[in-house]
């Protein structure tokens, strides 16, 4: 890492460096030349070679970023949709790279080949109808197909049927932590307002409407349980400012609005347990330890508390702007088998039984 | 009206202050838009620290944060705030008043060949205007309570209420009138802008024969017109939500233990509103910047621009597609899913006419004899820039892939690059070509070259690792990412990120310098020193109100007819009248 700084930055020296020197040629210069601000044969041949220096570097950036930081991208999709969401993005970032590469290379190899010389004369070359028809229609070609393939895994990913079985359960966002309520034996979450917020005590968290027979059952809770391979129907809700229930290792987002309700399905397909066995996160789950072993050694010097050693887990996350503690209002996710979940589920305590 | 017309003496605050001239506006412009640009990009050193080194003590933050940085440690709060008024004060006062209002007023009546704008008077007031909203946005950040901290998007109800964040207070309602005020101004120096180029066009200089740059200005205007009143409404409704008790956007609501009285409105409405302005936004800034970016490559390449009439038609598809793709912002706003998949598909189209011009700009470099003045160094970056950024768009306009990259860092990433960045590199190059016209004086090439080097390594450096953090999972407006361990491999990232940002804003002293210094001391311009073909070069390099000193040039030929076969020079300046037999390119 301080490589890469120290060579970045001994760079830009050197260019500083050499950019003074000609500060001072050019200074002397002045005095006979009148048109000393515009470039000459001298400035485009330095600045196109650089040209394609820049073009080295776009490139050589690229892959060190790659190099040192894939490893911090998301893991494999843990959702049944999110297997799609992949395909398409990978689709899409390798068409990305293609052009990137491409033009970019392009662009700055003109800069470097063409880079003016006195007596030269450019072409005049105003039009050729047939070359922008040409790139024209390629991209509407390409655009065509990713934007069917998109619009497909759009309509399945949000048109999901309310099946008898899907698990119901309501992410409720509130400044600055989240809570989830599943809707028990009857699979049907009771009304709700912010109106009966104030209810019992306080004790109605998620301000359920205790006339409604159907939340009597529901369950309230603070860590959010998910039966692997079973289809999940979020109903999100806010009760105060915008917020947005954000699942990255789930391909998962969806807006909680305060007086609305907004929906969001998908399948978990890999339990908590097994994502932390996947080799790709014990790596990463590796590295950060180690960061987190390093800082901690830091702290004990200066008399403070050391980190916790880290084990992963999935992540509810605000992605909406909400205020000060914004940037940590989370929730822990287990994605468990349905028989732990079921075993974890009768531990709760029903609505009813809070407000008894 | 006569040239002597305006020949009368002029005291120094008719010239300088309250000048109708738009050369002097479009100075009064420019230089309104640095000072603004130096505390935009000011913040953004400031919380790109604090994002570097989370909650670590620096004494900058104490020196210029105050009682918001206790200890030299930046508080939350403060934190939203400065990237709520870095992206505002970007967005607007840099990026469209100092960019497109500079340069339309520079150049629209020069370029046209008018000796002014339409209405002088109402440019003036447009300026104040611009000047008076700045003045509010900035006092709004010495306010008690602190500035409008919601995001520059300030979506209800997180900015409606007071209870929910402190800048929601007295530091909104200031936001919302220096926007309001913004608008008119907008609004007024738009009108002028149409109505001059439609009516003062000089003879002979049909639309055909437009420079780029014109067009581009022009349909400006046009999208700020049809745009821009819709936000005006928005934040009038806000106002009235938040002051007089209404329900637009506010519905269900309980914070601090109160559930308050608002029924039945919708933030969705807001959003929806919102980015009616918001993203034709993206291209009011953009579009001016690929106008410069067209005359400045053709120009200093020496060559025609390639496929003039593609050029044109791709101005106005965009402009025309900007107007119908806002919901991109909103796939997961929570409106009707149908709704996401007719913003996906046209704001895929928008795509098409963006390669056009990238790969149009390209071809204009093939086989020039391209002159690698510093203008022409940040037009190349512009396109380099306008490439890496507009590619993700491919991602986050496709409602799927926006579901796991929306509001992370992906995003910023993305809009950095593409609108801000290439809008920056688009300012810089009309800055170092139109100098010697504003200032009759030359900046320094040197320090051009040294400027434009370090911010184009800088930019990559700050924005490309910008897209893994995204991918990662990381969502933006984070005070700190260390709630969360399983970040904690980032820190690496943020440190290089703001290292580049630190460099690159060390950068942009060069540029102040070499603008302050040169505007008093740097070399007298020649007429026409870049050897350009647009009319302004026409125009003596003192100014005068009235522009030419007789009569007004006549134009003969479009702005591109460099290294035209059969003539002598490589350039053939608008007003020269064809030579016998010489044909007219047909577009």
């Amino acid at each position: 890492m301080t490589t890469l700084l120290t060579i970045a930055i001994l760079l830009l020296v050197s260019i500083a460096v050499w950019q003074i020197t000609k500060i001072f040629q050019v200074a002397q210069l002045n005095q006979k030349v009148d048109d000393s601000q515009v470039a000459n044969d001298k400035d485009n041949d330095w600045n196109g070679k650089l040209m394609f220096a820049f073009l080295v570097f776009i490139y050589l950036i690229t892959i060190y970023s790659f190099w040192a930081w894939g490893d911090v991208l998301l893991p494999e999709s843990a959702s049944e949709h999110g297997k799609d969401y992949d395909r398409l993005m990978w689709i899409s970032m390798a068409l990305i790279f293609f052009v990137q590469i491409v033009t970019q290379a392009l662009l700055h190899y003109f800069s470097y080949k063409y880079r003016g010389r006195k007596g030269l004369k450019a072409l005049f070359y105003a039009d050729n109808d047939r070359l922008e028809f040409i790139w024209t229609i390629i991209p509407v070609i390409v655009l065509a197909a990713l934007i069917l393939y998109g619009l497909y895994a759009w309509s399945n990913i949000m048109n999901f049927e309310e099946d008898e079985d899907a698990l119901v359960v309501e992410l409720y966002a509130q400044q600055f932590n989240w809570k989830a309520r599943y809707a028990g034996a009857d699979n049907v979450l009771g009304d709700a307002n912010v109106r009966f917020l104030q209810d019992f005590d306080g004790l109605n968290l998620v301000g359920i409407d205790a006339s409604d027979p159907n939340g009597l059952d529901d369950v309230v809770v603070q860590e959010l349980h998910l039966p692997v391979g079973r289809k999940v129907i979020f109903k999100m809700r806010s009760q105060d400012v915008l917020h947005s229930a954000y699942m990255p290792h789930f391909r998962a987002q969806m807006n909680c609005v305060p007086g609305m309700i907004t929906e969001f399905a998908f399948t978990p397909t890999t339990t908590t347990e097994e994502m932390r066995q996947n080799p790709d996160m014990v790596a990463k789950v590796q590295k950060i330890n180690k960061i987190r072993y390093d800082k901690s050694q830091e702290l004990i010097a200066n008399g403070e508390e050391s980190l916790e050693s880290y084990q992963f887990d999935y992540l509810l996350l605000c992605n909406k702007i909400c205020g000060a503690s914004h940037y940590n209002m989370q929730m822990k996710i287990i994605v468990e088998e349905e028989k732990d979940f079921n075993a974890w589920m009768a531990q709760q305590r029903t609505f009813a039984q809070v407000i008894q | 009206m006569g040239a002597d017309a305006h020949h009368h003496k002029e005291t120094f605050i008719t010239k300088y202050i309250f000048s109708q001239d738009h050369k002097m506006i479009s100075k009064q412009y420019l230089i309104t838009g640095l000072i603004m640009g130096i505390v935009g990009i000011g913040m953004s050193l400031l919380f790109r620290l604090q994002l570097a080194w989370p909650e670590q003590p620096f004494g900058i933050f104490e020196s210029t944060l105050g009682k918001w940085a206790p200890d030299g440690v930046m508080d939350p709060n403060v934190y939203l705030a400065l990237v709520t008024i870095h992206g505002t004060i970007m967005v607007f006062f840099v990026l469209t008043a100092g960019l497109s209002g500079t340069f339309s007023n520079l150049l629209i009546p020069l370029q046209i060949g008018a000796r002014d704008m339409a209405s002088g008077f109402l440019n003036m007031i447009s300026y104040w205007l611009f000047f008076l909203s700045s003045v509010v946005m900035l006092a709004s950040l010495f306010v008690e309570a602190g500035p409008a901290a919601a995001g520059w998007t300030i979506y209800p109800p997180l900015s409606a209420l007071p209870q929910a964040q402190p800048g929601s207070g007295m530091g909104m309602t200031l936001w919302l009138v220096s926007m309001a005020i913004f608008i008119a101004s907008s609004l007024l120096g738009s009108l002028n802008y149409i109505v001059t180029v439609i009516n003062l066009r000089t003879k002979g200089m049909s639309m055909t024969r437009l420079p780029l740059t014109i067009w581009a200005f022009f349909v400006t205007a046009i999208i700020g017109v049809v745009s821009f009143p819709v936000l005006l409404s928005a934040a009038l409704l806000l106002i009235m939500d938040r002051s007089f008790g209404t329900s637009f956007f506010l519905s269900d609501i309980f914070i601090q233990g109160e559930v308050l009285h608002y029924q039945g409105g919708s933030p969705v409405l807001f959003e929806h509103l919102f980015w009616f302005l918001g993203h034709p936004e993206v291209y009011i800034v953009l579009l001016p910047a690929l106008g410069i970016t067209s005359e400045v490559l053709a120009t200093n390449a020496r060559k025609p621009i390639f496929g003039y009439r593609a050029m044109v038609a791709s101005i106005l598809a965009i402009a025309f597609l900007s107007t119908i793709v806002w919901g991109h912002h909103m796939f997961i706003s929570g409106m009707n899913p149908f709704l996401g998949s007719v913003f996906t598909f046209t704001t895929l189209l928008i795509a098409i006419p963006s390669a056009v011009k990238a790969f149009n700009y390209i071809t204009t470099l093939w086989k020039g004899n391209l002159q690698l003045n510093p203008a022409m160094l940040f037009s190349i970056g512009l396109v380099s820039t306008f490439i890496t950024g507009g590619l993700t768009g491919i991602i986050l306009g496709d409602s799927t892939l926006d579901i796991n990259v929306h509001d992370t860092y992906f995003v910023v990433a993305h809009f950095h690059l593409v609108m801000g960045i290439s809008a920056l590199y688009g300012l810089f190059a009309g800055v170092y070509h139109w100098f010697p016209k504003m200032f009759g004086r030359m900046l320094n090439k040197q320090l051009g070259y040294i400027h434009f080097w370090i911010t184009a390594v800088c930019a990559y450096g700050v924005f490309f690792p910008m897209h893994f953090i995204g991918m990662a999972g990381l969502p933006r407006r984070y005070y700190t990412n260390t709630a969360f361990p399983y970040f904690d491999d980032l820190a690496d990232i943020n440190v290089v990120i703001t290292i580049f940002a630190l460099i690159a804003g060390a950068a942009q002293i060069v540029f102040l310098y070499n603008f302050i210094h040169s505007m008093f001391y740097g070399k007298k311009a020649e007429q026409n020193p870049w050897k350009s073909n647009t009319l302004e070069w026409t125009a003596p390099v003192e100014h005068f109100h009235g522009n030419w000193a007789g009569d007004i040039p006549e134009v003969h030929r479009w702005a591109y007819d460099y290294s035209k076969p059969g003539h002598e020079e490589d350039y053939v300046p608008q007003h020269i009248p064809m030579k016998k037999g010489e044909e007219e390119l047909q577009h």
